[in-house]
Parts: structure tokens; C-alpha cells; sequence
């Protein structure tokens, strides 16, 4: 999409933007400071941590951005967000355009600017990065004008697209399907997407906390995807509820499987199979999910008073966060690297450790004790040091001979990662699958049956938000271009 | 939502569902089950399908009230709705012609998860044989219907008031006591489960048993209804529900059952 009017670094509006104010004196102004909840507060409730940018900060913070005549951060973005286009529509408070801009290629922006991490993507290349500065903060801007739009309530998904009449089907509601989704209904592709579960949104409504992710905040991008003509059907499985076969006699041509992440691992240690032990999708589906611990809601909360959260990432994070909300007076975050390999985002351990959660890094689980009735009242850790880096390039973590420790915990969250979900590798004859479990993909996102593409944690495996909105963005474009031409014979 | 469209009471305690699921009832085979939920702050419940009709779009539920869940269930009438039913879920059942008898016990309500693995054996060719128990004659559910499938059923009750006086296993016992038994296929209690594996081990017969663990999403997501089967843990929902009946550590899947009592 290009707009003369809002888009394109040499319109009148931008290079009068530019001739305002000099670079030394953009460089000059402080990074903004995303406004948030205290600590204490926050785990009194469920209220979203970071409050979101003010008009008048939003305006100063795209005021930094310097415009450049190459924007590297637009290669930082796993779906090529037009950054200096939006954001200088904030610095010149023209926020609709801004919106337009962020839903041309994302089709979640007030998820992403708030799930991303910006920091090691559009952020990472920042022109202030080289002058040693804090960058842009790109994240809180697409946040700010994804959510102006839907304070709006105005969407820009209402004109629809003409449809094309062909008909595409999509396995999963997460991230990568509706990113899909949305990009197929732009094109003018007859959209439905088949969820699992009885609500639609994959891992941004049963696995993301509300105090990171608002649920509210993914309805009203489910909403824009409904005003551009895509139909959602909950409790349907695809390889189970309807076969590869049964989508095709109802006219499908084309399948994208975003069935994401499934079978949560576990460490294979003694004890793992006491009650309190579980996975950290367990405990958070429970929560987020089916609303456990909260009043009308029949699902049984595990509670504890003192929980262990084994692994590093931002699930152990959102886990132990959680647990703190949940009424737990020690909340500890057990990691066997140190906290530089925390895979999880800064902002998360931050907001974690200003939350009352501990750190003990550098140490493992290698046993959990119960009590007489299978209940889980101990963790045993092996204390770890740091040795030689290993494939990963992380230095790896190496047992220090007889230093171990019994922490006494009545509810442990196992998030060590997860394996790909089988239900579609097994169920569809014919699918290739890698040794991993996951769907083996071409360069276009094609599997080995020409009609059905894949993306997103069912053929990566376990990775984030956005690169699974990457994939959805990018299987669309390769399965449009398919279905258009294979229209043409 | 899936609409009721015929309840029956089996006993005070377990009733017998028949609801609107096209599409499930299309797709079912003997051994698979769905998840249920009833009203909008519901539990999601696994529940194992004791029938279907594909011609009517319908699929049978047999739901013994027992928790909050089962009895909110229990409480709706023709025409009320589930307000998700989602499946078919889980392995299908292996279904083969076999040398010699097959042996299905059920044990209260497990008889209704058996009746189409009973249907299926027989249609494959099989001799089977039913031996159904509970603790007295009214809990004993499907008791025709299993007769028109088997070729004899053995009826046995904790108080001798129908059948014979005994436990599921001594009805086992006898039939494997008296002609070649190829295989033997367990659904009801756990500790039952477990009591039939430890008979079958001692004659080393082949042994299938359906496991009803806990479930949040029943796809393989949650890892709640993990269970160790031959040391390794598994899934009851997507390796299962069915097991070799040896290899499951029963005591372990009892004490787990009891997470959230």
C-alpha cells in the first residue's frame, strides 16, 4: 500500500518535519519512560503493567526518530512494519494515518507492540544504537497508535475487499493464523479459521497474562479481522473434527496449519509426576484460560505458597508473575544458566523482579519430594557453574560436585519449553514431518502436500509472537500467488 | 453449543446424553472421546463416547455425577445446550480379528466408553465376551444393548443382587479358566483397571484399558493428564486414551487423579 499523502520519506509534510529541529538537538531529547504500575500494586490484581504513552509523550518520543534515509530498523522487523512512515504520523499527530500504516503488514499491532521484543529486533538497529543512545522506542509507539485506533473505535477494516471466491481454510487462531488470516481477507481470499479451543486467539488468550496482553486488546483485533470478512469457528480440530479430505469437499483450496506449540516438555527428573508439579501451560491455561481461582468459574486453581518456576523464558516469567498474583508469598524463578542467558526479555525480569519474584540462578532441579499423599513439598537443586560455551554459543552450565540444595515448595511449574502439537502430523496422511515433529516446509511455506502450507510453532518448533506472524504473512503471500495462478488454467 | 435431544436416567446418579454433534458423530471411531463444557465459567471435561449416529448427527454421553462439572451436566434437559463439545479426541481403538475370546469388563459407568469397542470387536469376527460390574443391580448400565454385541455376558455385583456376588475380576478369572482368551479389554475405576491388569498379568494375556485422567484442553497441550506408562510419561489424551494395561503405573495415575481434591 502506498499513500502519497501519508507515506514516503520525500512528501512536503516529512521534509518539513525533518526541517524543524536538527539532529543534535533530536539526539539531545531522553528516551521516553514507559508509565507503569508499582510493584506492589500490580500483584494485588490482574491490571496490565505498562500503561501506555500519553498523547504528549508519544508525539516527543517520534520526535527523536531521525527519519533516516536508509531505516535499518524496518530489516529488524520480521514483517517489514514502514517505521519512519508511522511513526513521524505520530510526531505530526496525524494518529489514523499512523494506524493504516502499522495494519498494512501487521495485522495485531497493539498485540505486537506490546508481546515483541523490540529490543532485539526494529529496536536492535536503531540509528541510536551507534551513537551509543537509547533507540527509539518503536515498541511503545505502534503500541500507542494501534491502541488510538481502537480507542477510536473506527476500523479501518470496514471497506472490505472484494472477494476473489476462493476459499481458504486456516488450522489455529494464534498468532500466525490470524496474521495469515488477515492477509489473505485483504487480498480478497473467503477466510475460516478453525480453533481447538472454544475461544479464538491460540497462545494470546490461554498462554499471555492479562497484565501483559488485556484480553480486551485481542478482541478488538479479532473484531478488525471480522470486519474484514473472516469467519471463526471454535471446538473444531482440523485432522480430527474435519479431515484434510472433508475441507476440500467443502471447497477449500488452500490450508494454512498454525496449530502451534503442544506437548509441554518436562526435565524426565524423579518426582515430576507429583501432584503441584506442572507444566507451565497447564498453570497458565487454568488462569488465563478457563479463569481458575476467580469467582464463577469452575476450573480448580493451583495455589501455592511457595512456588518454584523452573526454566528462563518469558513463560517462566509470565508463570511466575502469575503465581505472585495467585497469593504466593515466595514466587522463584530456578535457572541453570545465569541471568545474562535468560532467554526471557529484560523488560519481563524486570517487571518480575520488581514484583517481589526471587532469582536463583545457577542451579537445577534434579529431584522433587512429596509428602505421604503424592504432594509435592520439595525441590532438590543441583548448584551450577558456568563452563565453556556449547552449540548455542551460551556458556554451558556444569554441576558443581556435591552442592545441593532442598527448597521447600508446594507447587512447582516445569517451563522448559515444549515440543510441536501432533495432532495434525498424525492425522493427515502424506504430511512430511520432520525428526522434531515438526511440519516440514519449503522456502514458500508449502509442505509436502501442495495445498497445505505451515507456520508459526509447527514448523519452528517454539519461538515468538511475531516471527509467527512472520510466517503467516509470508505463507499468505506464497499460497495467494498459488491460488490465483492455479485459478488462471 | 450442542443441543440435548433425548436424556434417560440409568440410575439417581447417571444419565445418558444424547447430543446434537454432526460433525463429531461423522469422525467418532470405537475409543475416542470429547471435551465438554457447560455454561460460560465451565470446567473442560473429558468424556468418552458411548455411541453415535452419523445418519442423525448425534453422539451418546454417559455422565455419572460425581463432581461440579458431571452434575451440572447431569441437571440439563432435552433442548438445553452444551455450550462446547469439542472431538473426536484421542487414539481410535485397535480393532482386530483375534485368535481366541476377547474378554471386555466394565466396571459402573465404564461400561459406556466399552460398548462401542464391544460393537467393533464383534463386527470384526470376534467371540466376546462381557462381564459387567458394579456395586449393585441399578448401577448396572447397557445391559441389553452390550447382550446384542457379546456372545455371553457374566454380570457381577459387590451385593449379589444381580448376577453373581463377586468382583469384575473373579467373572475375568473364570472365562480365562476355561477357554483360550486373546485378548482382554478394561474400562471402568482405576483401582479396578489396576486389579484386572494384575489377573491378566499372571496369565500373560494382552490387556487394553481406557484411561480417564484429568484434562484441561485435551489436545496435548496442558500435560495435566500425564501418566507413566512402561517408566516413561505419556499423554492420555493424545497417546491415549488406551494403554497396555502391564505397563501403566496405576498408583501413580490414583494419586494424581486426586490433584484438586
Amino acid at each position: 500500500m502506498t499513500d502519497n499523502n501519508i507515506q514516503g520519506r520525500d512528501t512536503g509534510w516529512r521534509k518539513a518535519l525533518r526541517e524543524e529541529m536538527t539532529a543534535k538537538e533530536r539526539t539531545a531529547i531522553p528516551r521516553v519512560e514507559m508509565p507503569m504500575l508499582d510493584g506492589a500494586y500490580r500483584v494485588s490484581c490482574n491490571d496490565e503493567v505498562n500503561q501506555g504513552l500519553s498523547f504528549e509523550q508519544a508525539v516527543l518520543e517520534a520526535t527523536r526518530c531521525l527519519d533516516c534515509p536508509t531505516p535499518t530498523c524496518i530489516e529488524g522487523c520480521p514483517v517489514g512494519i514502514q517505521i519512519p512512515d508511522f511513526i513521524k504520523n505520530i510526531q505530526r499527530g496525524n494518529l489514523p494515518a499512523a494506524a493504516k500504516i502499522l495494519k498494512a503488514t501487521s495485522a495485531l499491532p497493539a498485540v505486537c507492540g506490546r508481546v515483541c521484543p523490540q529490543e532485539k529486533q526494529c529496536e536492535s538497529r536503531c540509528i541510536y544504537n551507534k551513537m551509543k543512545k537509547a533507540p527509539v522506542a518503536i515498541g511503545y509507539l505502534e503500541r500507542f497508535a494501534a491502541d488510538e485506533e481502537i480507542a477510536r473505535g473506527v476500523d479501518i477494516n470496514t471497506n472490505k475487499t472484494k472477494t476473489n471466491g476462493i476459499r481458504v481454510a486456516v488450522a489455529g487462531s494464534g498468532p500466525a493464523g490470524l496474521s495469515f488470516a488477515g492477509e489473505m481477507a485483504r487480498r480478497g481470499f473467503e477466510v475460516d479459521v478453525f480453533e481447538a479451543l472454544h475461544e479464538i486467539g491460540g497462545v494470546l488468550k490461554y498462554g499471555i497474562p492479562e497484565f501483559r496482553l488485556p484480553n480486551s486488546i485481542v478482541d478488538a483485533e479479532l473484531a478488525s479481522l471480522r470486519n474484514a470478512g473472516v469467519r471463526f469457528h471454535t471446538d473444531t480440530i482440523i485432522g480430527k473434527t474435519l479431515s484434510y479430505d472433508d475441507l476440500l469437499n467443502q471447497g477449500f483450496k488452500g490450508i494454512f496449519v498454525a496449530s502451534g506449540a503442544g506437548l509441554p516438555k518436562f526435565m524426565g527428573i524423579p518426582g515430576e509426576n507429583y501432584c503441584g508439579v506442572l507444566s507451565s501451560n497447564e498453570y497458565l491455561t487454568r488462569i488465563n484460560l478457563m479463569g481458575a481461582g476467580r469467582k464463577g468459574f469452575d476450573t480448580p486453581a493451583p495455589v501455592g505458597r511457595c512456588v518454584a518456576v523452573v526454566g528462563g523464558g518469558n513463560t517462566a516469567m509470565d508463570s511466575v508473575r502469575t503465581a505472585r498474583r495467585m497469593g504466593a508469598e515466595r514466587a522463584i524463578i530456578i535457572y541453570r544458566r545465569s541471568e545474562t542467558e535468560m532467554p526471557a526479555r529484560r523488560e519481563e525480569i524486570e517487571h518480575a523482579r520488581q514484583e517481589g519474584v526471587e532469582f536463583m540462578t545457577l542451579a537445577n532441579p534434579i529431584e522433587y519430594l512429596a509428602d505421604e499423599k503424592g504432594r509435592v513439598r520439595a525441590v532438590r537443586v543441583q548448584r551450577m557453574e558456568l563452563g565453556e560455551p556449547d552449540a548455542s554459543g551460551r556458556r554451558r552450565p556444569v554441576p558443581i560436585q556435591g552442592a545441593i540444595d532442598e527448597i521447600e515448595i508446594d507447587l512447582a511449574i516445569v517451563s522448559v519449553g515444549v515440543s510441536p502439537n501432533p495432532l495434525i502430523p498424525d492425522n493427515i496422511d502424506g504430511l512430511d514431518v520432520t525428526d522434531r515433529g515438526t511440519i516440514a516446509v519449503d522456502e514458500n511455506l508449502c509442505s509436502s502436500i501442495p495445498a497445505i502450507f505451515a507456520g508459526g510453532d509447527i514448523v519452528r518448533g517454539g519461538a515468538t509472537v511475531i516471527l509467527a506472524m512472520g510466517d503467516g504473512r509470508h505463507a499468505a503471500a506464497s499460497m495467494a500467488e498459488k491460488l490465483l495462478a492455479d485459478a488462471k488454467c | 453449543m450442542n443441543r440435548i435431544i433425548e436424556k434417560e436416567y440409568f440410575s439417581e446418579n447417571v444419565v445418558k446424553l444424547v447430543v446434537e454433534a454432526p460433525e463429531v458423530a461423522r469422525a467418532r471411531k470405537a475409543g475416542h472421546f470429547v471435551i465438554v463444557r457447560c455454561g460460560e465459567g465451565g470446567e473442560r471435561i473429558p468424556l468418552t463416547i458411548a455411541d453415535a449416529d452419523a445418519s442423525k448427527g448425534t453422539v451418546t454421553l454417559v455422565v455419572q455425577a460425581v463432581g461440579v462439572s458431571t452434575r451440572k451436566i447431569c441437571a440439563l434437559g432435552v433442548g438445553d445446550t452444551l455450550t462446547d463439545l469439542v472431538g473426536p479426541l484421542g487414539r481410535a481403538t485397535d480393532i482386530c480379528l483375534h485368535n481366541g475370546t476377547v474378554v471386555c469388563c466394565g466396571g459402573g459407568v465404564g461400561v459406556a466408553p466399552l460398548l462401542p469397542i464391544i460393537k467393533a470387536m464383534k463386527e470384526a469376527g470376534n467371540r466376546v465376551i462381557s462381564v459387567l460390574a458394579a456395586r449393585n443391580k441399578d448401577l448396572i448400565i447397557l445391559e441389553d444393548q452390550v447382550r446384542e454385541y457379546s456372545d455371553e455376558v457374566i454380570i457381577m455385583t459387590d451385593d449379589g443382587s444381580a448376577g453373581r456376588q463377586g468382583l469384575v475380576t473373579a467373572g475375568v478369572e473364570e472365562v480365562i479358566q476355561r477357554e483360550n482368551v486373546a485378548e482382554v479389554v478394561a474400562i471402568g475405576p482405576a483401582i479396578m483397571m489396576k486389579f484386572v491388569a494384575l489377573l491378566t498379568k499372571k496369565y500373560n494375556i494382552p490387556t487394553m484399558v481406557s484411561l480417564n485422567t484429568i484434562m484441561v484442553d485435551g489436545t496435548g497441550m496442558c500435560g495435566a493428564c500425564r501418566v507413566k506408562v512402561g517408566g516413561k510419561t505419556r499423554f492420555v489424551c493424545v497417546d491415549g486414551p488406551e494403554f497396555d494395561a502391564h505397563q501403566v503405573d496405576f498408583d501413580e495415575m490414583m494419586m494424581r487423579m486426586k490433584a484438586y481434591n
